[in-house]
């Protein structure tokens, strides 16, 4: 993955270089290469001033990010509590079993990344799985088929 | 927006903007928080505004669409003013005879009218839900008058009076009086006095004078989202609650930290803040009092451990997420080392109900020590699924049987888990225990953040101890032994006695374990880790009983131990749970009874799914 510094830069300036908002300029980041490039934790941390260490060791730590490119469509199933009682382990294992991969893990054409979330505060849903940001409420393992078939269609009618 | 000078200029302003909106008129209202959008509330507004337009309505009748006004189970939901008739789970194709029945003629729309699950008759008017109707909702209420991204209506609603209240007419120290008296006590968990709190920030000394507010919106609580929705749906009443402590511990940077998996909160809030801005509510001298005043959000990462006060100071600090030990309190030294107040979005959002009305008022609600109201998050196996704002001492049995309208599919009440990963799970025998902070704790939960997750007869104790273990061990930040290391062996136990590998004696050594995690962990969060696991042992020992002894598990979840194989009576042969078998080990021919190869099962239970004739058994 090619890194542009101007872009890195320009999200730094956003938040104006502030050492409180280096998880928001990380986000930001992952927002615009799917993941955190090498490139881009160092030049963070040159532009903040910060070691590269604690910007690394940030990156490490919290959940959302990511150190390896995810793939073109993220699903994420909710695994907190509501969605637990009501069978979400469930639907994850059937994902896994049809995307052939596990949990935290992208698929070898990388069209799917497979992510777990621990609750999204919407339990009525539950459970829910979010694929690119759309919300799938009362899942069941019998309705995975069909969700990713129409990603995969997505996918496919574009390479045509 | 022209900047408000004055608290003259402020009544003004809200005087325009009340005798601008006609009373009476007709207004179509529809709620689209997370929840709502996930099941199509956008198109529905959309839908809405069209079919306005298309027959030429959109000048007499108007639109407002709010954010989550807390019954989730209905969304989208749509209520016509002013009689608020509610329609719920609407869909955009609903709306053109919606708008053709109850706003162009006064017909109702039968099919779309809620069914009361107590009594199974329709309820045509919002007030008379039994839902609302058990409701103390002095915070939630004004959700449905409130749309987010207009700071209007929180004026028209009395919004900022209490700020300006604060600034013309209490000096600090008596709105801390004020906040002390009243009895309030944090929301997020902890439940340490409000008033308290504020007063030792704003006497801790600061070589500079900086200190800090901040507002903690990192919900990270499994089954827990009353901060999400007052965030999403009147971000305003956390604003002005933060301005007015900010003013009484003399702090002028004020920080909301809030959680990256509530993407429409962090929009909303901040499109809350700029108005605020452009209105003089924020920014310098505020309401010409002298005083200055900013919030700015951060965003959070995805650690749970940063809901605690020194670990997300840490993490403000463009540090890693991790606690310190307590010896000198985030108040006295916390975010640069300043004196730093932090409290939870709901505590926040009480503060400005406190000024307007008084400690009196405010006191009258309640139990001895926990005064006010309440939201919990009611959610699980649960009729209404929704958040449930009611007054502290009320008994679980009124919020899971009256407001919650019980089980679902007429199954049994097994337990209620309060206070997330630390809480505990609470059975029925202790369903009418008035739920304040110190009744929970006494029964070894907690009140947390307010999360009620309800369990039926097909949850198992055992799995849920399991879940939450398996929670904290992955949120464990790893800076202290007993939390990260204790909390693995623990996992390591429960998920041998889930497979049947158990050995007798292993229920005492996770007693050990978990006394000895709450005795010698650095933060709150390893402190009541085992909380989970002690409550389940201590109401549900029969059951880890069941799994360890006899091998196996009542509630039939836990897959070690469970078979999966077909009734030969009740199978007609359909081939539908053979077509599912992800590994072809349901076999058999067309209209005979199917068999299933038990060394292929794996038991996803997707052929019990897709079974219509009841013939799948699990044993």
């Amino acid at each position: 993955m090619k890194v542009n510094a101007n872009k890195v830069k320009a999200i730094v300036d956003k938040y104006r270089g502030r050492h409180d908002c280096l998880v928001s300029m990380l986000q930001d980041v992952q927002a615009e290469y799917r993941y955190l490039p090498e490139e881009a934790i160092r030049l963070v941390s040159d532009q903040v001033g910060l070691p590269l260490i604690q910007v690394y060791g940030v990156s490490t730590f919290f959940k959302a990010f990511r150190l390896e490119p995810a793939g073109k469509h993220t699903c994420t199933v909710c695994l907190g509590t509501a969605c637990h009682v009501r069978g979400a382990p469930r639907v994850l294992e059937e994902l896994e079993r049809k995307l052939g991969i596990k949990a935290k893990q992208t698929t070898q054409d990388r069209e799917f990344t497979l992510e777990t979330v621990n609750c999204l505060g919407a339990c009525a849903l539950g459970p829910i799985v979010v694929v690119d940001g759309k919300y799938s409420g009362q899942m069941k393992p019998g309705k995975v088929k069909e969700l990713l078939a129409d990603y995969k269609k997505k996918s496919d009618g574009k390479r045509k | 927006m022209k900047r408000l000078k004055s608290v003259g200029e402020l009544e003004k302003l809200r005087k325009k903007i009340i005798s601008k909106s006609e009373r009476g008129q007709k207004r179509i209202v529809t709620s689209a928080g997370t929840c709502g959008i996930a099941r199509g509330a956008i198109e529905v507004a959309q839908a809405i505004s069209k079919e306005l337009r298309k027959k030429g309505l959109d000048r007499e009748v108007s639109l407002k669409v709010t954010g989550c006004q807390g019954f989730c189970e209905i969304e989208p939901m749509v209520v016509i003013y002013p009689e608020r008739i509610l329609y719920q789970r609407v869909s955009a194709e609903d709306i053109p005879e919606i708008i053709a029945q109850s706003i162009m003629d006064n017909q109702l729309v039968e099919r779309l009218l809620y069914t009361d699950p107590a009594t199974g008759k329709k309820i045509a008017h919002e007030p008379d839900l039994t839902f609302f109707k058990k409701q103390t909702r002095h915070l939630l209420d004004s959700n449905r008058m409130i749309d987010p991204y207009n700071i209007d209506d929180y004026l028209a609603l009395g919004g900022y009076s209490a700020l300006a209240k604060a600034l013309s007419r209490m000096k600090p120290k008596e709105i801390i009086d004020e906040v002390k008296n009243s009895g309030l006590r944090g929301r997020g968990g902890a439940g340490f006095p409000t008033g308290k709190k504020w007063e030792s920030c704003r006497v801790a000394p600061s070589y500079d004078g900086i200190r800090y507010v901040i507002c903690n919106a990192d919900e990270g609580d499994p089954g827990a989202f009353m901060d999400r929705s007052v965030l999403e749906g009147n971000p305003h009443s956390i604003i002005e609650g933060m301005i007015i402590g900010a003013f009484a511990i003399s702090s002028h940077t004020g920080y909301v930290y809030v959680r990256n998996e509530y993407p429409l909160a962090v929009q909303n809030l901040g499109i809350a803040l700029d108005q605020a801005r452009k209105y003089g509510l924020l920014g310098q001298n505020i309401l010409g009092s002298g005083f200055d005043f900013d919030i700015h959000i951060s965003r959070g990462g995805g650690a749970f451990i940063c809901g605690e006060s020194t670990a997300l100071v840490a993490s403000l600090e463009g540090k890693m997420g991790e606690p310190r030990p307590k010896h000198i309190h985030t108040v006295v030294q916390g975010l640069n080392g300043r004196p730093t107040n932090l409290n939870n979005v709901e505590t926040w959002a009480n503060v400005p109900l406190i000024i307007n009305n008084g400690a009196k008022w405010y006191s009258k609600i309640g139990t001895e020590h926990s005064k006010g109201t309440k939201i919990f998050s009611l959610v699980g196996k649960i009729n209404n699924t929704g958040l449930v704002e009611v007054p502290m001492g009320i008994s679980l049995r009124e919020i899971v049987y009256d407001i919650g309208g019980g089980i679902p599919n007429g199954k049994k009440f097994k337990a209620v888990q309060t206070g997330g990963p630390s809480g505990g799970c609470l059975p029925e025998k202790l369903l009418d225990l008035p739920v304040d902070f110190d009744r929970l704790s006494e029964v070894g939960s907690m009140m947390g953040s307010g999360g009620m997750i309800v369990m039926d007869e097909d949850t198992c104790m055992v799995d849920v101890a399991k879940y939450f273990i398996k929670f904290l061990t992955e949120e464990s930040c790893g800076k202290c032994v007993p939390c990260r290391e204790g909390l693995d062996r623990m996992l390591d136990l429960l998920t041998d006695i889930t497979e049947g590998k158990a050995r007798p004696g292993d229920v005492e050594l996770l007693e050990e374990l978990g006394t000895m995690i709450r005795e010698t962990s650095l933060c709150a969060l390893g402190r009541t880790s085992a909380n989970p696991v002690l409550s389940t042992i201590n109401y549900f020992r029969d059951e880890y009983d069941a799994h360890i002894k006899d091998k196996r598990c009542p509630a039939r979840v836990c897959k070690g131990l469970i078979t999966f194989s077909v009734i030969k009576e009740n199978c007609n042969g359909c081939t539908r749970c053979a077509k599912v078998c992800p590994q072809a080990a349901v076999k058999g021919e067309k209209k005979k009874a199917h068999k299933i190869n038990q060394e292929l099962c794996i038991k996803c239970g997707l052929c019990r799914d897709a079974c219509k004739f009841e013939a799948i058994l699990v044993s």
